[in-house]
C-alpha cells in the first residue's frame, strides 16, 4: 500500500522543540498520507509524545514548517489543529473526571441550543442522542452515557478518548500509546478500528512500545533516537531485528552505521 | 467488528441497582439531613427556634454569608481558593458608603460603584494568578491583608460610617407584606422548575432518550412546592418576605443556571476537573480562571453591601476573617469539593443555613461561643469528610 506515491496530508520539516536545557526534538521530518498507518517508535525519552503533542498543537514549535494539505500552516493552539480536521488520543486521555461522558465527548465544542457565545445553553439532547450513536457504531459499553468518568474503568476511558476523536469525521488520527491501558480483546478492538480508520481514508499516526501492535497494522513505521530521525522504514519490507536495532542504536552493520557518524545529516534512510 | 457489544444504557435489576447505590452522587441529601437533625435538636431544646420571627431573623442572617459563599463556591469549583473575598466584601462596602455618605452619591451608583471595585479587584488578582503563575493562595492572602489595609484608608479617621440612605439600609430591612408578591414569586418560581423538567422530559422523549419516570419528576416539582410554600407560610407569619432573602436566593438560582446549564459553566467544572485535559480540548482556560476570580469578587461586593445594609453601617471590622472562613466552612459544608469540579451554587445555601442555623440557635439557648466555635468545627469535619469518603467509594466502584 504504501509504495503507491500520493501527495502526504501532513508533513512536518526540520522540526525543533526545546524543554529549558532539553532540546527533545531536533529537525524531525514527519510525514502521513491519506488512507496510510504510520507507527512511531523509539525508546523511552525520544521525543514520541512531544512529537504529537506539536502536530496537535499542544506544544508551539520552536522551528520547522507545518504543512497540511500541500499548505503552510500556522499553528497557535489546539483549535488550530482541530480544525484542519486533526484529532489527537493523548496518552493520559485529556478527560476530566468529574463530568459525564456526554460532557467529555464534546469538551470544547458543546452544542448549543442559543447562540450567545460563552452564555450559550448547552444542548444535552442532541449531544447525549449523536454520543450514543458514536459509542454504539464504535461497539463501545458503557453502563451509561451519564456516568461520570471517574466511575468508568480504563479500558472504558480510552474507548471515550479513541470515540470522541473519532466523532469529528477528522482526516488525521493521532493515538499516543492507545493500547497501554487495555486488555487483550479492547486491544484488538483498538487495531481493528485503526484498520478501519485507514479504509475510511484516514492518515493515522500510532505511538506504541508494543513493536507487535506496530507491525500489525502500520504501512510504514518512523524511528525517533534522542530527538531525532533514524529511520523511515516501509513496514511490510521490515524486520523486527532492524526496528529494534534502530531503536537501540546498537550496530548490527546496516545503514545505521553511517548515520552514527554524521549526526548532523539528512536522517532519511529508505 | 468480529464481535458485537451491545452499548448498554442502564443495567436494571438488583444489581444495576446495587451499582447505582454505590456509585450514586448523593449531592446535597446528607446535607439537608444534617440541617434537619440540626433544627429538630435546637427544636426540642427551645422551641422557639422554630418559630416564624426566628426563622426569618436566621433567613436576615445568613443572606451576606450565603452571598459571599456563592462566590467562594465559583473559585473553589476551579479548585483555586479566594482568601481575599471577606476583605474585598468590606472595601466595597466601604467604598459604597464613602461615595454615598461624603460625597453624596445616590444609593444605587454608590453600590454599582462598590461592586465595579470588586469586579476590577478580582480581574486584578485573577490575572496576577493566571498570567504570573502564582498560587491562589498566596496572591489573595496578600489581597485579604492589602484590601484591609485598603478599607481602613478609605474609611480613614472616624472608623465607622453610619449608613441612612434609604436605598441601601432597604436592601435588608425591606419586607413585602403583600401576600400577592410572595405567590407571585413562589408560583413562578415552582412553574419554572417544572416546566423546565416536563419540557426536558418531552424532549428527551422525542429524541427517544432514557428519562426519569413521570412519577419521580412529579414528586420533585411537589417537593420544590412544599419547601417554597413552607418558606412563605414563615415569613408572612412574621413581617413578610424580606427583600434580602429574595435577591440572595435570585442570585443561586442564576449561578446554578450559569454553572449548570450554559458553555461557560461547563469550562468552569472542565477547568476545576482538569485543567489540562479543558486547555488541550481547546478551551481558554486562563480566560475562564480570570473571569471566574472577576465574577467571586463582584459576588463578594454584594455580600458586603448585604452585610452593611444590615448593619446599618460600614466599620474597620467589616468584612473580617471570621465572615471569611465562615463562608468557606458554608460551601464546603454544603457539598462543594476542595479539589474542584464538584458542587452545586446550592451549596451556598445549604451551607449558609447549618453555619447560620447553629449560631442562632446556640444564642437562642445563650451558650457561650467557645462551644459554637466547637461544634461549627465538627460540623465542617464531618462535611468534609463525608464528601471525601463517598468520592473514594465513586471512585473504587469503577475499577
Amino acid at each position: 500500500m504504501a509504495l503507491i506515491p500520493r501527495p502526504p496530508l501532513l508533513q512536518l520539516h526540520g522540526i525543533r522543540k526545546r524543554f529549558g536545557a532539553v532540546q527533545a526534538l531536533i529537525d524531525v521530518d514527519f510525514e502521513v498520507s491519506a488512507r496510510e498507518v504510520v507507527g512511531l517508535v523509539g525508546d523511552n525519552g525520544a521525543g514520541k509524545s512531544t512529537l504529537v503533542k506539536c502536530i496537535a498543537g499542544t506544544y508551539p514549535l520552536d522551528a520547522g514548517e507545518y504543512i497540511f494539505e500541500g499548505k503552510r500552516r500556522t499553528i497557535n493552539s489546539p483549535q488550530d489543529v482541530a480544525r484542519l480536521g486533526i484529532e489527537t488520543v493523548y496518552q493520559d486521555l485529556a478527560l476530566c473526571d468529574n463530568l459525564d461522558v456526554v460532557a467529555n465527548l464534546y469538551l470544547g465544542r458543546e452544542r448549543c441550543t442559543t447562540h450567545a457565545g460563552v452564555l450559550s445553553f448547552v444542548d444535552e439532547i442532541t449531544m447525549e442522542k449523536h454520543a450514543i450513536e458514536v459509542l454504539r457504531g464504535l461497539s463501545v459499553s458503557l453502563p451509561n452515557v451519564r456516568a461520570e468518568i471517574a466511575s468508568l474503568s480504563g479500558g472504558q476511558r480510552q474507548s471515550v478518548a479513541v470515540a470522541r476523536a473519532v466523532m469529528w469525521n477528522s482526516k488525521i488520527m493521532l493515538l499516543d500509546e492507545p493500547m497501554a491501558a487495555l486488555g487483550i480483546v479492547q486491544t484488538r478492538q483498538v487495531l481493528d478500528l485503526i484498520r478501519r480508520l485507514r479504509h475510511q481514508g484516514l492518515g493515522v499516526v500510532v505511538v506504541s512500545h508494543n513493536l507487535v501492535d506496530i507491525f500489525e497494522v502500520c504501512d510504514r513505521i518512523i524511528v525517533l533516537r534522542l530527538g531525532r530521525n533514524v529511520g523511515n522504514f516501509d513496514a511490510h519490507v521490515t524486520s523486527l531485528d532492524q526496528i529494534v536495532t534502530a531503536i537501540t542504536g546498537s550496530k548490527f552493520g546496516s545503514e545505521e552505521d553511517s548515520m552514527e557518524k554524521h549526526p548532523l545529516g539528512k536522517r532519511h534512510v529508505n | 467488528m468480529s464481535t458485537d457489544f451491545r452499548l448498554h444504557i442502564a443495567e436494571s435489576g438488583a444489581r444495576g441497582r446495587r451499582r447505582r447505590w454505590e456509585t450514586a452522587d448523593w449531592g446535597s441529601f446528607p446535607i439537608v439531613l444534617g440541617l434537619g437533625g440540626i433544627w429538630l435538636i435546637f427544636w426540642l431544646a427551645n422551641d422557639k427556634f422554630l418559630s416564624p420571627p426566628n426563622l426569618t431573623n436566621l433567613m436576615l442572617q445568613i443572606v451576606a454569608l450565603g452571598t459571599l459563599a456563592i462566590g467562594i463556591f465559583l473559585v473553589l469549583l476551579l479548585g483555586e481558593i479566594d482568601l481575599s473575598a471577606g476583605a474585598v466584601s468590606g472595601l466595597c462596602a466601604a467604598v459604597m458608603a464613602v461615595l454615598n455618605v461624603k460625597a453624596g452619591v445616590p444609593g444605587p451608583l454608590a453600590v454599582l460603584a462598590g461592586a465595579l471595585v470588586g469586579l476590577g479587584i478580582g480581574l486584578f488578582q485573577g490575572a496576577w494568578i493566571t498570567r504570573l503563575h502564582i498560587p491562589s493562595f498566596i496572591v489573595t492572602l496578600a489581597g485579604m491583608i492589602g484590601w484591609q489595609g485598603a478599607l481602613l484608608w478609605v474609611l480613614g479617621g472616624t472608623g465607622t460610617i453610619n449608613l441612612r440612605d434609604p436605598f441601601i439600609t432597604g436592601l435588608a430591612d425591606t419586607f413585602f407584606k403583600e401576600v400577592w408578591v410572595g405567590l407571585l414569586l413562589g408560583a413562578a418560581l415552582v412553574a419554572g422548575y417544572a416546566a423546565v423538567q416536563f419540557l426536558d422530559r418531552r424532549r428527551r422523549l422525542t429524541a427517544s432518550l432514557p428519562v426519569t419516570s413521570m412519577r419521580t419528576l412529579t414528586g420533585r416539582v411537589a417537593l420544590v412546592a412544599v419547601v417554597v410554600v413552607a418558606a412563605l407560610l414563615v415569613f408572612y407569619s412574621d413581617r413578610g418576605l424580606p427583600l434580602a432573602a429574595v435577591i440572595f436566593v435570585g442570585l443561586v438560582i442564576l449561578i446554578d443556571w450559569v454553572t449548570k446549564r450554559t458553555v461557560y459553566g461547563r469550562h468552569i467544572y472542565a477547568v476545576g476537573g482538569n485543567a489540562e485535559s479543558a486547555r488541550r480540548a481547546g478551551i481558554q482556560i486562563d480566560r475562564v480562571r480570570i473571569s471566574v476570580f472577576a465574577l467571586a469578587s463582584m459576588i463578594a461586593a454584594l455580600a458586603g453591601v448585604l452585610a452593611a445594609s444590615r448593619l446599618l453601617a460600614v466599620n474597620q471590622s467589616s468584612g473580617s476573617s471570621d465572615f471569611l472562613l465562615n463562608a468557606i466552612a458554608a460551601t464546603v459544608i454544603g457539598g462543594t469539593s476542595l479539589f474542584g469540579g464538584r458542587g452545586t451554587a446550592w451549596s451556598a445555601l445549604l451551607g449558609a443555613l447549618v453555619i447560620g442555623s447553629i449560631s442562632n440557635g446556640m444564642d437562642l439557648l445563650a451558650f457561650e461561643s467557645s462551644l459554637k466555635f466547637v461544634i461549627t468545627a465538627a460540623v465542617l469535619l464531618a462535611a468534609v469528610t463525608v464528601d471525601a469518603v463517598t468520592r473514594r467509594q465513586r471512585e473504587a466502584a469503577g475499577h
